[in-house]
């Protein structure tokens, strides 16, 4: 139970004239203050807290203990694949002859960090069935742009500047065509069928000299496979354009189907979805982007090398003028790919083919046990996670939005809700496949729980949560009148 | 139950045009703002700008979605209604009567590809 008191902000629990510390004895009271120079100095002082270290202390403690995150509940976060971050993954990642490194020293003297980004950029390569890998991008969208760059390059180099279409489902992640026109790209809409996957019929006639290529996810946002996807695939190879696969989804896919296999030519990899790096909250995230044989010469600058010589090997970097450039600094965030590869190693071979099955089949065991409560719109075999149309029986007037702050009261964070778009009360869990059967058990029972609670007493579940730190907020007030700061809050007061 | 007003023109993406003379007000539809929840901001095009039926004109942003806005005709923006943009909230209290922009009909033979009050109530299963 949190301490009230201490769980103000800390402005609040300020006191004037109070210090928590003692400042060492000024070595420099030769020099004046009025000697710096005026555009340096402010003309008042910061507004700062002041109290006492053991204020700070509880105030802090207090405010982590409001945290929820994997390591605290279950996290049924749909279309975001929130996945347990191994600690192995975390310890790895700290050793200090890795965070040690600078971006900037002599390649010759980080050929273990070089050996790390080889050895992983080579293992996507094969889970995915595609040549080469960059690691470079910093986060998924980040993915996206440098694949569409690779897409638009490799029309270019052949001369081909009529091209500059791209074709995304109506069901996709809103990421794929704010890629695309940052990539100065025109989107072309393909509708999907009810069950969310693409019309093909839909997809014929829009395949021109101008399309550059087409994005998907598969499985689809909506957790279906999309069986099409060969004949999909030659439509768009026959009428020269790429296919570039969004990994949003590639969890359920993690050791049985390889997109390279499957007619993608461009992809990339969200690290911190399926290979279980720190994800919500600010990751940072990782965006590999991967691509098939023939096209690896447009992969960003630098790329990792191996060389091969009699008596040993080792790693270069290197440019080349038919890159589509650098899309980074230096070589994408480090540290994710450190956690990236323990998963890997860990699992081993063997054990990350049981990864996409496991969540396929944890998915599917909820879907199943609560579709006589909750609306299944799609019904058959989902992948990786599923949507409902919130409850099946709608005249208590309890919404979607209802039933996921409900649950917060029971220790649970809330599933996505109102999206996909396709459905009006959209509910969509994904369990990963890391939650045993007895944690999908009980959210099942709560679930169930509050289903009942939503026809015994409708009002109490449409004001909940009643439990939480802070109750219902005003969703449409925070967007419109944002309050962030404590000067804000406290100009609000009044 | 949405309203619905007879005498207008209905898009399948939820738009109506009110048309008075050579003029269309266009907005979105009750049924669109229920769905949409409380809006908390309206992208509007400016005056003058071209707007062209089937093609988006700008967008609503509620605390569930951003949707564009379709134009369902073609003309020439001569008024946007400035009032939503300090209280995105009136299209919630009244789509019918907060329209969003005025245009004036380039087409006016666009609006037969329109539906009536029936077919879209029909379409909404109303």
């Amino acid at each position: 139970m949190n301490n009230t008191f201490y769980g103000k902000l800390i402005f609040e629990l300020s006191q004037h004239g109070r210090q928590g510390y003692s400042l060492p004895e000024n070595r420099c009271a030769e020099y004046q203050m009025s000697d710096l120079p005026k555009g340096l100095m402010r003309e008042n002082a910061p507004l700062l807290p002041e109290v006492d270290e053991l204020s700070v202390v509880r105030h802090y403690t207090n405010m982590s203990n409001n945290n929820f995150g994997v390591d605290t509940g279950f996290y049924p976060l749909g279309s975001c694949t929130m996945k347990y971050n191994p600690k192995i993954n975390e310890e790895i990642a700290a050793h200090r002859e890795f965070t040690g490194l600078h971006p900037l020293q002599n390649p010759e003297t980080a050929q273990g960090a070089l050996a790390v980004y080889y050895f992983l950029q080579t293992s996507l390569a094969e889970i995915s069935g595609l040549s080469e890998f960059t690691l470079n991008p910093y986060a998924g969208a980040h993915g996206e742009l440098t694949g569409l760059m690779i897409m638009r390059g490799y029309h270019l180099e052949r001369g081909d500047v009529k091209r500059t279409k791209v074709i995304i489902p109506d069901s996709a992640h809103g990421t794929n065509p704010a890629s695309s026109a940052v990539c100065g790209l025109d989107v072309v809409v393909v509708k999907s069928r009810p069950d969310g996957t693409v019309d093909v019929d839909d997809l014929r006639p829009l395949l021109d000299d101008t399309v550059a290529g087409m994005m998907m996810t598969n499985p689809n946002t909506l957790g279906i496979f999309e069986q099409n996807i060969g004949v999909i695939a030659k439509a768009v190879h026959d009428a020269g354009g790429l296919m570039y696969y969004d990994g949003a989804n590639l969890n359920p896919m993690l050791g049985k189907v390889r997109p390279g296999d499957i007619g993608f030519d461009i992809m990339h990899i969200n690290l911190h979805k399926t290979f279980s790096t720190p994800h919500g909250g600010g990751g940072p995230g990782s965006g590999p982007v991967g691509v098939r044989a023939g096209l690896e010469h447009l992969l960003p600058n630098p790329r990792v090398v191996k060389v091969e010589t009699e008596d040993y090997d080792y790693f270069k970097l290197e440019c080349s003028d038919q890159s589509i450039g650098s899309i980074s600094g230096h070589l994408g965030n480090f540290g994710v790919m450190m956690r990236a590869l323990a998963y890997i190693l860990t699992l081993g071979r063997d054990q990350l083919k049981w990864v996409g099955p496991l969540a396929t089949l944890n998915a599917n065991y909820i879907k199943e046990s609560l579709k006589d409560v909750y609306e299944l719109p799609i019904g058959g075999v989902c992948k990786h996670e599923f949507v409902y149309d919130g409850l099946k029986d709608k005249s208590t007037g309890v919404t979607t939005l209802d039933v996921a702050k409900r649950l917060l009261d029971y220790g649970f964070h809330a599933p996505t809700i109102y999206f996909p778009l396709l459905f009006h009360e959209a509910l969509m869990v994904e369990p990963t496949e890391n939650e045993s059967k007895q944690t999908l058990d009980e959210f099942i029972r709560i679930m169930r729980v509050i289903a009942q609670e939503a026809k015994d007493d409708p009002e109490m579940v449409k004001t909940a949560p009643h439990n939480t730190p802070v109750r219902r907020l005003d969703d449409t007030q925070a967007a419109l009148h944002p309050i962030v700061t404590w000067r804000e809050l406290v100009a609000d007061n009044q | 139950m949405s309203k619905i007003i007879e005498g207008l023109y209905y898009s399948e993406s939820h738009e109506y045009v009110k048309v008075e003379g050579d003029f269309g007000f266009i907005g979105i539809t009750d049924y669109a703002q229920h769905e949409l929840g409380n809006v908390v901001y309206v992208d509007m095009p400016e005056v003058d700008d071209e707007v062209t039926a089937g093609e988006d004109f700008g967008a609503v942003e509620s605390v569930k979605a951003a949707s564009d806005l379709m134009s369902p005709v073609s003309g020439t923006v001569v008024e946007v209604n400035e009032a939503l943009e300090d209280e995105p909230g009136l299209i919630n209290k009244d789509a019918f009567e907060n329209w969003i922009i005025k245009v004036e009909l380039s087409d006016k033979s666009e609006l037969d590809s329109l539906m009536d009050a029936a077919a879209y109530k029909d379409m909404i299963g109303e």
